[in-house]
């Protein structure tokens, strides 16, 4: 009873207190990781940390960097800022040079300028934070930083694949997101592109939902029937977007849905079968692309990841973080993070899908291809075991997404 | 009018999943005075045991084999924690179950994993029932009000015409006073809280695959069937009807009516610019806090009339 | 010299908590550990935090499932108020911040509480959960004063300071809170001495009693729940100095949550208690969660075996200590406690081992972790490992049976004696 109870609290005190003074010896490249592991967003992170461990494991077998190989440190967040400032701290005790984050943009922006006044006051112990996911835009414009730097295109990027992917046919289309920065993000942009690329399209209706809140969409679905769209544009995520779809399917609505995230764990599931050749999905990777480009490295890679997991392969662009990451580190002939920033800015790669890409220098934003993918029967790699997967429709270049930026970089001096 | 009649179904087919799910939680807290957190775990739960069942048997036996051993659960609960529990105060009843909350969540993603599980709608019942102006109406859906409409026409037939459905009246309404009259309250308090847990997993084998069946249901349907209980007042299980078609309703038809307050001003000729104070505020439209009025309802019956809808004493 | 005795647990626990980071402190590189630091200043915010939850549940009774709204509240109005000062619109020295972040829960402590003070009990706690949920949609809507998902970021090297520190090392910021926290400490135990304090207490334990004396319940909830946000929004000024950002999560249902956790752990009414379970929780949460998966599920576990075996909390067993000492017969405890600790330690390990061997089989395996004990893998698909996990369940529950009846009964021995020489109050 009692002693039970103070020894856990001890347990914990020098378990947690050892972890964090001890300095480690610099034989492998510490990344450090937070996102929500636990919680109700558990299985962002929980999906993330499975496809980057694989994605270490095969950079390690081809050498790593500088003779090094990387580790992935994870740290839970609970989706909460406090907590992945906490993990920051822990990082940088540890001199760690690089944290990843790819979940939460209110998370992203704490990060920023925390790793902004962490590495102002502590010009010899520095770190780079590497964005793998979080996309709202002012990250890369308005709160820009020299150390971040943002490996997904973000939300307005998105937004202009997703109406270039509008096919001809659509005039009508109705917007829902969710009553956030990042939704209200895709609803300002969404509406900027139509305007700009097909002005022939008329917004007939416009919504914000609370964040997680709504469990029933048939009422939208109804709404969105008496608007007479043909088409819903949505940057929902989670169950805001399966269950939305889900009503949509049910209802029998003749509706086709373009998505940001329809593709993330959870979706197809949630969709099933009734959402045959109706739901678009922007992404960074499909693992139809592969077979379907004939790239069969890269489909033998993603083969790798299906085989031994129970869930399918998203993520391609943490692998390309990674490899970045490497040949700046080779490049800069040193793991010390202001040299490697300094490497990683400006530099270009042929992704391992076989596309040019680029780390914007002016905003450190990566500059990527993107891909539309319809989910519909037919295709070599279903999703999440449904039997129907997506299938690639539209592949927007790294040249025609080169959207201009707002940031005025402060950079150190060497 | 096609609007008004679609929304009125869907209203109260939510409205009635909230009602089954809520009608065991009146049952507890008004008997027992118990918030019992775990509430959601159980509609949690059944769908899960649901999905497992349904895979290996199929659907229809799950609907019986589910909401009893949630019933068993509850039971075990009640017998071996509760109870023990219950002389330390309703703040350590409250925190016990909210313990028991923490625990089954962790315990489910450990089970079936953290992603939804393909829990389907079985395929007798996958079909549009009728088509009205256009839309579909699932033929599930009319399962779902079937299913809940019998529920409760058998709750309310089991209070009124059973003996320990009489107890359980008296119980609810006057807890004190029919342990002096002799009878087993323990035993009567294992009862209900084991058949309002049934009952909340009953609502998640069928509402499981009207929504989507994963780790955080029960974090997300929680709050909700608190207010649903709260705002048709304790003791009463009509008032807990009452409140949850309510609920439903109006959640439905929030969406439906794009005004704001900044309309409304504009009516009386007072424009609502970018730099009007609370500007932000004011523009707010209904759809956009629909799922917030509610809360919004709950406290305000809770400050002016705590006793809810149709409650027999104060909350 | 007296004053310096009654005063002295005060100026010790400060000399400690002072001392405390140089353990960790990295003597080659010249820098204390920035982990730490942060710790411990968040178990400093976390502590007023409870604390001024305590004032609510612990004082007055009132169950409140919406607490950090107000310490949010006051954390957006600290963080609106430096953004002001670093605009050169006012000017404030960085030492008051936090009392700006006070002003604010204590404002908006006064206007929610009207509402929400109008009832008791169960009714007050339903407000409270409804309005907690209402204030967190809000943050996430309101651009303004929220500003939305991002929140609102501060820097607090504002270059106001009164003694010239510029509060850019965590080491300062430790300082400052430790200052608050102090003060903030010392007030609240004050305040459970006015007549205020009293009257709380009286209208916990008999509502209508204290109502019959002529006090008004009402006033009394909406006073204390006002001097509650006052203490709750010094927390969060001092929050947005540690973090400097505020965001949505600090009115959100998970920081009120952990308030209860900490003042019910830690025991209610008292006042260490709030402290000392404000220390186990923010260790359990930020420490635990960063070793194992399945903390979760430790916390449930400790509320349960809480809530059924210590309902006062850890002051709560510490206390039932203190009729023994009085009458100088505390160190006949030391056998039993001694013989029951090896089988406490067994069924511990062996409960921990159980549920990492599960978590991990079913969810850290994939995540490419390695199960490690002290630096040796084990594999986790043997049936080695479970089987010990479980013998030892075993053991250590039957062991623990044993020793606890033997425990039991020195226990009852020690109170009779107690009871007889009056030394139970």
């Amino acid at each position: 009873m009692q002693p039970g109870k103070w020894l856990t609290a001890l347990f914990a005190i020098a378990v947690a207190l050892a972890s964090g003074s001890h300095a480690w010896g610099q034989q492998t490249i510490k990344v450090a990781y937070t996102d929500p592991l636990s919680g109700p967003f558990a299985q962002v992170g929980d999906a993330n940390l499975k496809q980057m461990q694989y994605i270490i494991d095969y950079i390690n077998a081809k050498g790593g960097a500088l003779g090094k190989k990387f580790e992935l440190v994870p740290f839970d967040n609970k989706s909460q800022p406090s907590d992945a400032l906490i993990a920051l701290k822990s990082a940088t005790d540890q001199n760690m040079p690089f944290i990843m984050q790819c979940s939460g943009s209110n998370i992203a922006a704490a990060l920023i300028d925390a790793v902004n006044k962490h590495n102002d006051r502590n010009p010899d112990n520095r770190i780079i934070y590497l964005n793998c996911g979080a996309v709202a835009p002012e990250l890369t414009n308005e709160q820009c930083s020299f150390w971040h730097f943002r490996f997904d295109l973000h939300a307005a990027m998105k937004a202009e694949v997703m109406v270039r992917a509008l096919p001809k046919d659509v005039t009508k289309v109705y917007l829902i997101n969710q009553d956030y920065l990042f939704g209200q993000s895709v609803q300002r942009e969404v509406k900027n592109f139509l305007g700009k690329l097909r002005p022939d399209v008329q917004v007939v209706g416009d919504e914000l939902i609370p964040l997680g809140k709504i469990k029933d969409f048939s009422p939208y679905i109804t709404k969105i029937k008496a608007s007479g769209a043909q088409a819903l544009l949505t940057g929902n995520w989670g169950p805001d977007m399966n269950l939305l779809i889900k009503a949509g399917v049910d209802a029998g609505a003749d509706l086709r849905y373009y998505t940001f995230y329809a593709h993330l764990a959870g979706g197809p599931t949630a969709i099933g079968a009734g959402g045959d050749n109706r739901v678009l999905a922007v992404m960074s990777f499909g693992e139809n692309v592969a077979p379907e480009t004939g790239n069969a490295e890269a489909e033998a890679f993603t083969k790798g990841f299906r085989d031994k997991h129970k869930f399918d392969f998203s993520a391609a662009g943490f692998r390309t973080i990674f490899e970045y990451l490497q040949a700046a580190v080779n490049k800069a002939g040193s793991v010390d993070p202001t040299k490697v920033a300094f490497a990683l800015e400006g530099l270009t790669i042929k992704d391992f899908l076989g596309f040019e890409t680029t780390m914007r220098k002016d905003d450190h934003q990566l500059i990527s291809e993107y891909f539309v993918g319809t989910f519909k029967k037919g295709v070599k790699y279903d999703a999440e075991g449904t039997g129907l997967g997506w299938a690639t429709s539209a592949t927007v270049l790294a040249k025609d997404i080169d959207q201009p930026n707002t940031c005025k970089m402060k950079r150190p001096k060497s | 009018m096609e609007v008004f009649v679609v929304s009125l179904l869907n209203g109260l087919v939510y409205g009635m999943l909230l009602f089954m799910l809520a009608s065991g939680l009146t049952l507890i807290l008004s008997m027992m005075g118990v918030l019992n957190f775990a509430h959601a775990s159980a509609y949690m739960l059944g769908a899960y045991f649901a999905y497992t069942i349904s895979q290996y048997i199929g659907f229809w036996p799950a609907l019986i084999i589910a909401p009893v051993l949630c019933g068993l659960i509850g039971a075990a609960i009640e017998m071996w924690g509760l109870r023990r529990v219950h002389r330390n105060g309703h703040i350590a009843e409250l925190l016990f179950t909210f313990g028991l909350a923490l625990i089954i969540e962790k315990g489910v993603q450990m089970t079936w994993g953290l992603l939804p599980v393909p829990y389907r709608v079985p395929e007798l019942l996958d079909f549009p029932l009728f088509r009205i102006y256009g839309t579909q109406f699932p033929a599930y859906r009319a399962f779902m009000l079937l299913i809940s409409a019998l529920m409760f026409g058998a709750i309310w037939l089991g209070l009124t015409r059973t003996r320990i459905g009489l107890v359980i009246q008296a119980a609810l309404t006057h807890p004190d006073m029919a342990s002096a009259l002799g009878h087993n309250v323990p035993r009567i308090f294992t009862l209900v809280f084991a058949a309002g847990t049934a009952l909340a997993g009953l609502a998640g084998v069928i509402g499981g695959n009207y929504q989507v069946t994963e780790p955080a249901m029960a974090f997300t349907m929680g709050p909700i069937v608190f207010v649903v209980v709260v705002f048709g007042g304790l003791g009463s299980l009509t008032g807990c009807f009452i409140a949850s078609i309510l609920m439903g309703l109006i959640q439905t038809f929030a969406v439906v009516f794009d005004v704001s307050l900044a309309d409304l001003l504009a009516k009386f000729g007072y424009v609502v610019t970018k730099d009007t104070p609370f500007a932000e505020v004011l523009t707010v439209t209904l759809p956009r806090i629909g799922a917030l009025l509610p809360f919004l309802m709950m406290v305000l019956i809770l400050v002016f009339r705590p006793r809810g809808l149709m409650g027999t004493r104060d909350t | 010299m007296s004053m310096l005795r009654r005063h002295s647990v005060w100026l010790l626990a400060l000399v400690v908590l002072l001392a405390l980071p140089f353990l960790f402190y990295d003597w080659t590189k010249g820098r204390h550990s920035g982990f730490v630091l942060t710790l411990m200043s968040e178990i400093g915010v976390m502590a007023i935090f409870a604390l001024s939850y305590n004032m609510l549940m612990g004082q007055a009774g009132l169950l409140s499932f919406g607490h950090a709204v107000l310490f949010g509240l006051g954390a957006y109005c600290a963080a609106h108020v430096v953004n002001l000062v670093k605009a050169g619109t006012i000017w404030l020295p960085t030492e008051l911040v936090p009392l700006a972040g006070g002003l604010g829960g204590m404002f908006f402590g006064y206007v929610l509480g009207w509402l929400v003070t109008k009832q008791r009990a169960t009714a007050f706690a339903m407000i409270t959960m409804g309005l907690g949920e209402l204030v967190s949609a809000a943050a996430l809507m309101f651009m303004g004063f929220f500003g939305g998902e991002g929140g609102i970021n501060i820097d607090r090297v504002m270059d106001t300071s009164l003694l010239g520190v510029s509060y850019s090392s965590p080491w300062q910021v430790y300082c400052l809170v430790l200052a608050w926290a102090f003060i903030a400490a010392a007030l609240m135990r004050l305040q459970t001495q006015t007549p205020l304090g009293r009257i709380a207490n009286a209208t916990r334990d008999n509502f209508e009693r204290a109502q019959f004396v002529g006090y008004d319940p009402r006033m009394v909830r909406l006073l204390q729940f006002t001097l509650s946000g006052f203490f709750a929004g010094v927390g969060g000024g001092l929050y947005v100095l540690i973090y400097e950002i505020v965001t949505f999560d600090t009115v959100s249902a998970a920081k009120s949550a952990n308030a209860l956790l900490a003042v019910y752990i830690g025991g209610a009414g008292g006042f260490f208690g709030p402290i000392l379970g404000t220390i186990v929780v923010v260790l359990l949460q930020s420490g635990v969660s960063l070793l194992s998966n399945a903390w979760l599920l430790y916390v449930g576990v400790l509320f349960i075996v809480m809530v059924m075996y210590a309902p006062g909390g850890l002051i709560g067993l510490l206390f039932m200590h203190v009729p023994i000492w009085r009458i100088g017969r505390l160190r006949e405890l030391t056998l039993p406690y001694l013989r029951a600790f090896p089988p406490a330690l067994l069924l511990l390990l062996g409960f921990v081992l159980l549920v990492e061997l599960a978590s991990f089989t079913t969810i850290g395996a994939a995540q490419g972790k390695k199960f490690a004990i002290a630096g040796t893998v084990i594999d986790t698909t043997a049936p080695l490992p479970w089987v010990i996990a479980l013998a030892a369940l075993g053991l250590g529950a039957l062991w623990m049976r044993r020793e606890a009846r033997g425990f039991r009964e020195r226990w009852d021995v020690l109170i009779e004696d107690a009871k007889r020489r009056g030394a139970v109050s």
